[in-house]
C-alpha cells in the first residue's frame, strides 16, 4: 500500500510538472498573467508529492519491505536502521528520486525567494526547471521504477554496498546532489534570459547567490567523497580519477568559473554570453555525469548496475535538454551585445583568464575521460586513462590559475598598471619565494614539486593579507581613525571570497605536502613486534574477535608511541559481511592537525602473523578542511546584507505591486 | 552567429560518440594474434626475491598472461575472481604488470592479494606492444605450444571465466 501510495505520488507530480512547464512557458511567452500564476504553486505541489514518495520509500526501506524489489536489492534486516535509510539512495533508483527530490525542493526554494523578480522571468524559470523534472519523472516511471514491486517477496534482502555502510556516504550523496541539480537553478536562469531576452546585470545579481550556494554544496559533496574513499577504500588515497569523480569534478570547476565570470557580469556588465554559456555547460555536465555513471559507456568502480535502455533514454534526455538550450544559446546570444571595453591588465582579463584556464581544465578532464569511448567508437582500440594522465595535464593548467588568484583581486577593473601591482605585491611574492625556498628544507627534502606548491599556497595567503590591509588603509584614508575599525565594515561577500581563496591555498598545502612527504610501510607483524613511521613506533599488541549486526570479524589492538610515551591505541578491523560475502578493511586513523597515522590491516599470513601497512601522512586533513574552507566562503558571501537588504526593499516593493496590480 | 554556434556543433560530435558508445561492448576486440605464437619475452620479476620471468621457460604448459597495473580502476573489479581462480589451481596466471611503479604494483597486490606465479615487470611497456595491448587490463589464455589461443580485453567476470576460459584451459590441457 505504501510503496504504491508512493508510486502514485510520482506520477501526479510528472502531470504536475507537465502542466507547470506548458502553463508557466506558454504563458511567459504570450504574457499572460494567469497562467504565470500557476507556477509557484505547481512548483510548491511538485515538492509536496515527491517529498510523500521519498518518504515512502524510506518507510519501505527503514520497515523492511521486501516485497518491494529495490528493498530486496539494497538491504538487509540485519543493517542497522539509520544504513536502512541511507540504502534509500543507495540503489540507481533511489538516487534518482533523490534527485528529483533535490530538484523539485530547489523549484520550491526558488518561488519562495524570487519576489523581487519580475513575474515572467519566474515563470520562465521555473518552467525550465519543471521540463527537466518531466524527463526525470519520465525516466523513472519508464525505465527505473524505486517502487516495483517483487512477488513473491524475498524472506530477506540482498544488503547494501558494505563499502556504502558508512556514516561518510550517509551525507556525500544528498550533499553531491544538492550542487549538481542546484546548478539547474542558475541553467534555468540563463535559460529564462535567453527566451525573455533578458540579460542584464540584476540578472546576474539574482543568479549569484543560487550559484553560490550550488557550488558550496557541490564542494562539500565531493570532499566528503574524497574523505569518504580515503578512510574506507583501506589504502590512503583521496582522489582516483575515476569516471564516476570526474563526473563530479567537472560541474566544479565549470561552476567555480561561472561564479566568477556572474560577478564581471553584474559588476561591469561583461561576459554575457560567457556566463550564459558557462551556465549551460555547467548543468549540462551535470547531466552529463548522470549519464555517465548510469548507463554503463564508461567502466567504473562506482557505476551503478547498467541497463541499455537507461543508457538510450538518458542520452535522449540530455541531447534533448543540452542540444535545445545551446541552440538558443546560438540563436539569441549573438543579440546580447558585449559589455564594457578593458584592457589586458585588468581584474576583467585576470578573471577571463581564470575562466579559461578552469574550462580548459574541465574540457581535458572530459577528454581523459571520454577518450576511451571515443578511440573504441572509431575503432581504434580500447585504453583505460589513468591518473598519469591527469596529473600531467593538472598541475600546469592550475598553477598558473592559482598565481592569478593572487593578482585579480588587486587588480583594478577596467584597467590596471602592471607597474603598480607588482610593487603592492612585491612583499607578498618575496615571501612566496622565500617560503618555497625554505619550508621545505626544514621539512627535510626540497623537490620543485613541493616548492612550486608552498610558493603557490603562500603567495594566495599573502596577497590575501595585503588585499585586506590595503582596503582597509584606504577607508580609513577617507573616513579617519584606525585602520582596524573598518574591518568589520567590509561586506561579507568581501571576506566570503578571501575565505574562500584562503581555502585553496589550505587545500593545496594538504595536496603539496601529502604527496611530497608521506612515508607508508607494508610490514608483516606478530603481536609484541613495533614498526616505525614518521617519528612513530606503532606496537601490535593483539587482536580481538569482532560481532557486528550483519558482520564479524578480527581487530587490531595497536598502540602508538613517540618518544617512548604512549600516544594513542588504535582499532584498525577486517571485517566479513555475511550477506554479500565480502571482506572488509576498516582503516585505524589518527587524526592531527599536522598529520594522519593510517594503520590498515592486509592479510593473515602463516602462524598468526598480519601483514598490517602503516602510513603517515603530513598534512593530509588540510585537504578536505581547504574543500571546507572554500564552501564556507561560498556561505558566507551569500549570507551578505546587500542580497537581504535587496530582498527586504524588494519586498516592500513588491508587496506594492501586487497591490497595484490587483 | 557562427562562433555562437561551435558549443552546439561540439555538443553534437560528443553525443554521436556517446549513442555509437552504447551500442559498444567495451569488453570485445578481435585479436590478430589468436593462433599465432606468442611473443616471447625475459623480463624481470616484480617480486624482491629478483630473477626473471621468461616465457620459453613456461613451454609444455597451458597458462594464462594477465596484464595488469596499480593504476588501472578496472583491474580492481576483476582481481578478486583471479585471486579466487589462483586459489582453485586449476591454472598458473602470470601477472605482466605494465607501465608501473615497483613499488606501487606491490602495495597494491598487498592490498587486494596476489594471484599470480609470476609477475614481469614491463616498465616500458614494450612486451604490451608486442602483445597488442590496448589497455588494461587484458588476459591471455596461451597453450602447451606457447601460442595464444584467447585474449580478453576489460576485466574478467565470473561468466567469461566459467564460460570461455576454464572450458578452454581444460580442452587444452587433455
Amino acid at each position: 500500500m505504501i510503496p504504491e501510495l508512493g508510486h502514485f505520488a510520482i506520477i501526479v507530480a510528472l502531470f504536475v510538472a507537465s502542466a507547470q512547464s506548458i502553463f508557466s512557458l506558454v504563458g511567459a511567452a504570450r504574457g499572460n498573467r494567469l497562467w504565470m500564476s500557476v507556477s509557484r504553486p505547481a512548483a510548491h505541489a511538485q515538492f509536496a508529492l515527491v517529498a510523500l514518495a521519498f518518504a515512502c520509500l524510506a518507510y519501505s526501506f527503514v520497515n523492511n519491505d521486501f516485497s518491494v524489489l529495490n528493498v530486496a536489492s539494497n538491504s538487509n534486516s540485519q543493517l542497522p536502521w539509520f544504513y536502512r535509510l541511507a540504502a534509500a539512495w543507495g540503489s540507481h533508483e533511489g538516487s534518482l528520486l533523490l534527485w528529483v527530490l533535490m530538484l523539485s525542493g530547489w523549484m520550491s526554494a526558488v518561488a519562495m525567494f524570487s519576489r523581487h523578480v519580475p513575474t515572467d522571468m519566474v515563470a520562465r524559470i521555473l518552467g525550465v526547471m519543471a521540463l527537466v523534472a518531466v524527463g526525470f519523472f519520465l525516466f523513472m516511471l519508464l525505465t527505473s521504477n524505486p517502487f516495483d514491486r517483487l512477488l513473491p517477496p524475498a524472506v530477506d534482502g540482498r544488503d547494501l554496498n558494505p563499502l556504502l555502510q558508512d556514516p561518510g556516504m550517509v551525507i556525500h550523496p544528498p550533499m553531491l546532489y544538492m550542487g549538481y541539480v542546484g546548478f539547474s537553478v542558475v541553467f534555468a536562469f540563463a535559460v529564462a534570459a535567453l527566451l525573455g531576452g533578458r540579460l542584464d546585470s540584476a540578472w546576474a545579481r539574482w543568479s549569484r547567490p543560487w550559484t553560490t550556494v550550488a557550488w558550496a554544496f557541490l564542494t562539500i559533496g565531493i570532499a566528503l567523497g574524497s574523505w569518504w574513499a580515503y578512510y574506507e577504500l583501506g589504502w590512503g588515497g583521496w582522489w582516483f580519477w575515476d569516471p564516476v569523480e570526474n563526473a563530479s569534478f567537472m560541474p566544479w570547476l565549470t561552476g567555480t568559473a561561472l561564479m566568477h565570470s556572474l560577478a564581471v557580469t553584474e559588476k561591469r556588465g561583461g561576459f554575457k554570453s560567457w556566463t550564459v554559456l558557462l551556465a549551460i555547460i555547467t548543468f549540462s555536465l551535470s547531466l552529463l555525469g548522470t549519464f555517465l555513471v548510469r548507463s554503463g559507456v564508461l567502466t567504473s568502480v562506482h557505476a551503478f548496475a547498467t541497463d541499455p535502455a537507461r543508457g538510450v533514454f538518458i542520452l535522449g534526455f540530455l541531447v534533448f535538454v543540452v542540444g535545445t538550450s545551446l541552440a538558443l544559446f546560438a540563436w539569441r546570444s549573438p543579440r546580447v551585445g558585449l559589455g564594457g571595453q578593458f584592457k589586458l591588465v585588468s581584474r576583467e582579463s585576470a578573471l577571463l583568464t581564470n575562466n579559461v584556464l578552469l574550462m580548459v581544465a574541465a574540457a581535458s578532464v572530459l577528454l581523459g575521460t571520454l577518450y576511451p569511448l571515443f578511440l573504441d567508437a572509431l575503432g581504434l582500440g580500447k585504453i583505460s586513462v589513468g591518473p598519469p594522465y591527469f596529473e600531467a595535464v593538472f598541475v600546469p593548467l592550475m598553477a598558473p590559475a592559482m598565481f592569478l588568484m593572487g593578482v585579480g583581486p588587486l587588480a583594478r577593473w577596467k584597467q590596471a598598471s602592471l607597474p603598480d601591482l607588482a610593487t603592492r605585491l612585491r612583499w607578498a611574492f618575496a615571501l612566496a619565494v622565500a617560503s618555497a625556498a625554505l619550508l621545505p628544507l626544514t621539512m627535510g627534502k626540497w623537490t620543485p614539486m613541493i616548492a612550486l606548491g608552498l610558493l603557490l599556497a603562500v603567495w594566495i595567503l599573502a596577497s590575501g593579507v595585503v588585499n585586506l590591509r590595503e582596503r582597509v588603509t584606504q577607508l580609513a584614508a577617507n573616513g579617519g581613525g584606525h585602520p582596524a575599525a573598518y574591518l568589520k565594515k567590509l561586506p561579507r561577500g568581501y571576506y566570503g571570497m578571501l575565505l574562500a581563496h584562503a581555502g585553496v591555498a589550505v587545500f593545496i598545502v594538504g595536496v603539496t605536502l601529502v604527496n611530497g612527504y608521506e612515508t607508508e610501510k607494508d610490514v608483516r607483524m606478530m603481536p609484541g613486534s613495533t614498526v616505525s613511521i614518521g617519528g612513530y613506533s606503532i606496537r601490535l599488541d593483539g587482536f580481538e574477535d569482532i560481532e557486528g549486526p550483519n558482520y564479524s570479524g578480527v581487530r587490531g589492538v595497536l598502540t602508538v608511541f613517540k618518544d617512548g610515551r604512549q600516544r594513542d591505541v588504535m582499532h584498525p578491523e577486517k571485517r566479513f559481511y555475511h550477506v554479500q560475502q565480502m571482506p572488509m578493511t576498516e582503516a585505524a586513523i589518527d587524526t592531527g592537525f599536522t598529520r594522519d597515522l593510517y594503520v590498515s590491516l592486509g592479510e593473515e599470513v602463516d602462524g598468526g602473523a598480519w601483514i598490517v601497512r602503516a602510513y603517515h601522512k603530513p598534512f593530509v586533513d588540510w585537504i578536505w578542511g581547504g574543500a571546507f574552507l572554500m564552501a564556507l566562503g561560498g556561505v558566507l558571501a551569500v549570507s551578505d546584507r546587500r542580497y537581504r537588504l535587496a530582498r527586504a526593499a524588494q519586498r516592500k516593493g513588491g508587496d506594492a505591486t501586487v497591490t497595484a496590480a490587483a | 552567429m557562427a562562433r555562437a554556434l561551435i558549443p552546439l556543433l561540439v555538443f553534437a560530435l560528443i553525443s554521436v560518440f556517446l549513442w555509437v558508445g552504447l551500442s559498444l561492448n567495451p569488453r570485445e576486440v578481435p585479436s590478430p594474434l589468436i593462433g599465432k605464437p606468442a611473443p616471447a619475452f625475459e623480463l624481470p620479476q616484480l617480486r624482491e626475491s629478483g630473477g626473471m620471468v621468461r616465457s620459453e621457460d613456461l613451454k609444455g604448459r597451458v597458462w594464462l598472461l594477465n596484464v595488469f597495473a596499480s593504476w588501472c580502476t578496472p583491474c580492481l573489479e576483476e582481481h578478486p575472481h583471479l585471486v579466487q581462480l589462483a586459489q582453485r589451481g586449476v591454472v598458473p596466471v602470470y601477472g605482466l604488470n605494465y607501465k608501473d611503479k615497483r613499488e606501487a604494483a606491490l602495495q597494491w597486490l598487498g592490498r587486494h592479494g596476489d594471484p599470480y606465479t609470476g609477475i614481469a615487470v614491463d616498465v616500458e611497456g614494450r612486451t604490451g606492444i608486442e602483445y597488442g595491448v590496448y589497455g588494461v587490463p587484458e588476459t591471455f589464455v596461451i597453450d602447451r605450444d606457447g601460442v595464444i589461443r584467447y585474449k580478453h580485453i576489460g576485466p574478467l567476470d565470473p561468466r567469461v571465466l566459467d564460460e570461455e576460459v576454464l572450458p578452454l584451459v581444460a580442452r587444452l590441457q587433455q
